[in-house]
């Protein structure tokens, strides 16, 4: 790691910490100072309605869209943009490495085979042989179970099949943080539990999570604590036992009522 | 050898004259390389065989082939048949041929990609075949391809430059009159290079103008 | 058709037809390369370079290939630049179809969903990377049937040579037509071979395209 390094690394549990983060667009402020921490092994779900700025955060984690203003300390190592390009290049690549993230739309290598996919990374970045490559993706891909698939390409495979391939991807770069932005929002209903699933069994192995879902139930289930967020602030936070069932926040249980109801009508 | 631009000025009048003959011959062939486009994408999907299958052979032949080629074979071959025609009608015949066939194929796909039902609506209201296709299908066809006609028309201009060679006095071929006299071919093709330049500029932005009245007009 | 005179003069557009390819196959090379600094250049991170690539399109699109041609063949001499007529046909033509090969590079690439490069990175690839392995293998797949339209329309293209006294197809069709009085004959003959080359490289083309095509 870089020499940036020498504060607190021992300091908490704590993994991620976002101080003060800010971001705007032009005039527009999409995150407004927000501070956040999350600690090793817990796993977090994010709330809020579509441009709350939840997103952004969650980006902001390893530098896909960089703060505006505000630090990103990633396990006591702060994520430095002031760096000469080339040195920030390295720099970022090597925290990359340790968060991996799943998008809403997946984002597969459609001209790689599953096994490509997943192997990719490890091979180019760690320099590992083709044969460690391989039980690396057979170890990974068993683990989302998607092993029969290894040879398939992405646009063979379900919408679901591709999600859990692409956990598997984020995986083997054996990342201690993992970042969910909607992962299942683009799926068929059908399809969401088997990728719900999967990410039941990280958070038993106790997988650091940041998870943006609007799937209330999952979160409820899943997490160790809810955040929500509405215009670019954190509203209200706490365990879902709290956040879900007995919110402080006007706004949060505006959010809720609407969600809830449009889930208690969808389940008719 | 050296440059010298103080001998352009001299020749102005022969240079911007053959810029309203390159916009001239563009506009002349562009005419006839729109109507003839619609005329050939209409004979290639419904004529009869004894009038598709030559005018396919031909749209082959104008497809494969440089444009250069064509001309001189309209030129000369029009004085072999006894056609005595001016150099700048043989230049609009052939420039108007050659886009007319690319232009064909750009309007057959549309015509082919106008729903089904514009034409079963159309004959359900008591048209016959050749109304329906002129009042209803030709239309919609036609406004779907003007950004790629549009695109075709550009690439007309910069051809046009070709015509000089079979003695249109175009912009290309005035520069060359007036480097016959100075003997200064970079002056006199650089500027040429200019005004094409700005004729270009300023087709594209009629051009743009065109494509958003037909878009706002679905 | 006067078939007699077809058969006396074909080997001579045969011959022809080799300049033609020879000139086909040099200013397709000069033109990707091109077109791969253009591309290059019109997505760099430096401004003058994205300015530089940009004139270059625009320069090379915005005027006839002819007085390009013109201008490198007859002008260049005095700027210093004395070139055979072959050498300033390869030249002069490789760089107009460079141009448009820009264009086309540069559209396959940046059609490339951004999520792709985005998805690279956040597995700790660097920018460079990224692109290697990522974007640029599904542009080039997707570049392959875009750049066969240049290259259909550069070996027709080549025929501009002819204005400059090379002795390809179109020049002998032209020579033969002023000494034969046949422009029919003339123009199916080297008509016929240039059908010939478009039809092979297209089946090239296609060939290619459908040997990388994914599932």
């Amino acid at each position: 790691m870089s020499d940036t390094s020498t504060t607190q690394k021992s300091e908490t549990q704590k993994f991620v910490d976002i101080r003060h983060a800010q971001k705007s667009y032009g005039e527009l402020e999409v995150l407004k100072d927000i501070s956040l921490t999350v600690d090793r092994g817990e796993i977090v779900a994010i709330i809020g309605p579509s441009g709350s700025g939840k997103s952004t955060l969650l980006r902001a984690i390893n530098d896909l869209d960089p703060l505006t203003g505000g630090e990103v300390w990633l396990d006591g190592v702060q994520i430095n943009k002031d760096l000469p390009h080339r040195q920030y290049e390295k720099h970022i690549n090597e925290m990359r490495q340790q968060v991996g993230m799943v998008f809403q739309h997946f984002n597969l290598f459609p001209h790689l085979s599953v096994r490509e996919n997943v192997t990719m990374a490890p091979k180019l970045l760690k320099g590992i042989s083709d044969a460690e490559a391989n039980a690396l993706a057979e170890q990974q891909l068993t683990h989302v179970g998607m092993l029969e698939r290894i040879d398939y390409y992405p646009s063979q495979l379900s919408g679901g099949q591709k999600q859990r391939v692409a956990i598997a991807r984020a995986l083997a770069m054996n990342p201690k943080l993992m970042l969910f932005d909607e992962a299942t929002s683009a799926l068929d209903p059908e399809l969401v539990e088997e990728v719900n699933l999967v990410m039941k069994r990280l958070a038993e192995e106790h997988m650091t999570m940041i998870i943006v879902t609007h799937e209330m139930d999952f979160a409820a289930s899943v997490c160790d604590r809810v955040i929500f967020m509405d215009k670019g602030v954190v509203v209200e936070e706490g365990p879902p036992s709290v956040v879900f069932k007995n919110p402080t926040q006007e706004r949060t249980k505006e959010f809720l009522r609407k969600h809830l109801s449009q889930y208690a009508e969808s389940a008719k | 050898m050296g440059l010298d631009f103080s001998v352009v000025p001299g020749y102005l009048d022969t240079i911007l004259l053959g810029v309203i003959w390159t916009i001239a011959i563009t506009v002349a062939a562009a005419v006839v390389s729109f109507f003839g486009g619609i005329l050939f994408a209409v004979i290639a999907l419904y004529a009869p065989w004894f009038i598709r299958l030559p005018v396919r052979f031909f749209a082959w032949l104008f497809m494969g082939t440089p444009l250069l080629l064509q001309l001189f074979l309209i030129y000369f071959g029009l004085v072999e048949l006894g056609i005595d025609l001016p150099a700048f009608v043989a230049g609009v015949i052939g420039l108007g041929l050659h886009f007319a066939v690319y232009n064909s194929e750009l309007i057959q796909t549309a015509i082919l990609a106008v729903d089904k039902g514009q034409m079963e609506a159309a004959r359900t209201l008591g048209c016959s075949r050749g109304q329906a296709l002129r009042k209803v299908v030709i239309p919609q066809a036609v406004r779907d391809v003007i950004p790629p006609i549009g695109n075709n028309m550009i690439a007309l201009l910069k051809d046009s430059a070709l015509v000089s060679v079979i003695g249109v006095s175009e912009l290309t071929l005035s520069a060359q009159l007036a480097i016959g006299r100075t003997y200064r071919p970079f002056e006199f093709y650089a500027v040429a290079a200019v005004l094409y330049y700005i004729v270009n500029l300023g087709m594209e932005a009629v051009l743009r103008r065109i494509e958003r009245k037909t878009a706002l007009s679905r | 058709m006067d078939f007699e005179l077809i058969l006396k003069v074909y080997p001579y557009f045969l011959e022809a037809a080799v300049v033609t390819v020879e000139l086909s196959v040099l200013t397709i090379i000069l033109g990707l390369i091109c077109g791969a600094l253009g591309t290059a250049a019109r997505l760099s991170r430096f401004r003058v370079l994205r300015f530089l690539g940009a004139a270059y399109v625009s320069v090379f699109r915005g005027t006839p290939a002819l007085i390009q041609l013109f201008l490198l063949y007859f002008g260049g001499p005095q700027i210093g630049i004395q070139l055979d007529a072959f050498e300033a046909g390869v030249i002069g033509l490789g760089l107009n179809i460079g141009a448009y090969m820009t264009e086309t590079m540069r559209g396959a690439i940046i059609a490339i969903d951004h999520g792709q490069a985005e998805a690279a990175r956040t597995l700790g690839l660097s920018k460079a990377q990224a692109f290697r392995k990522v974007t640029l293998p599904q542009a080039l797949r997707l570049m392959i049937r875009p750049l066969g339209v240049n290259i259909n329309a550069q070996i027709k293209g080549t025929a501009l040579v002819a204005a400059i006294s090379v002795v390809e197809l179109t020049y002998t069709a032209q020579r033969y037509i002023g000494s034969t009085y046949k422009p029919f004959e003339m123009f199916f003959l080297a008509g016929i071979l240039y059908i010939i080359l478009i039809t092979i490289t297209g089946k090239g083309v296609a060939y290619l395209d459908r040997k990388v095509r994914l599932p």
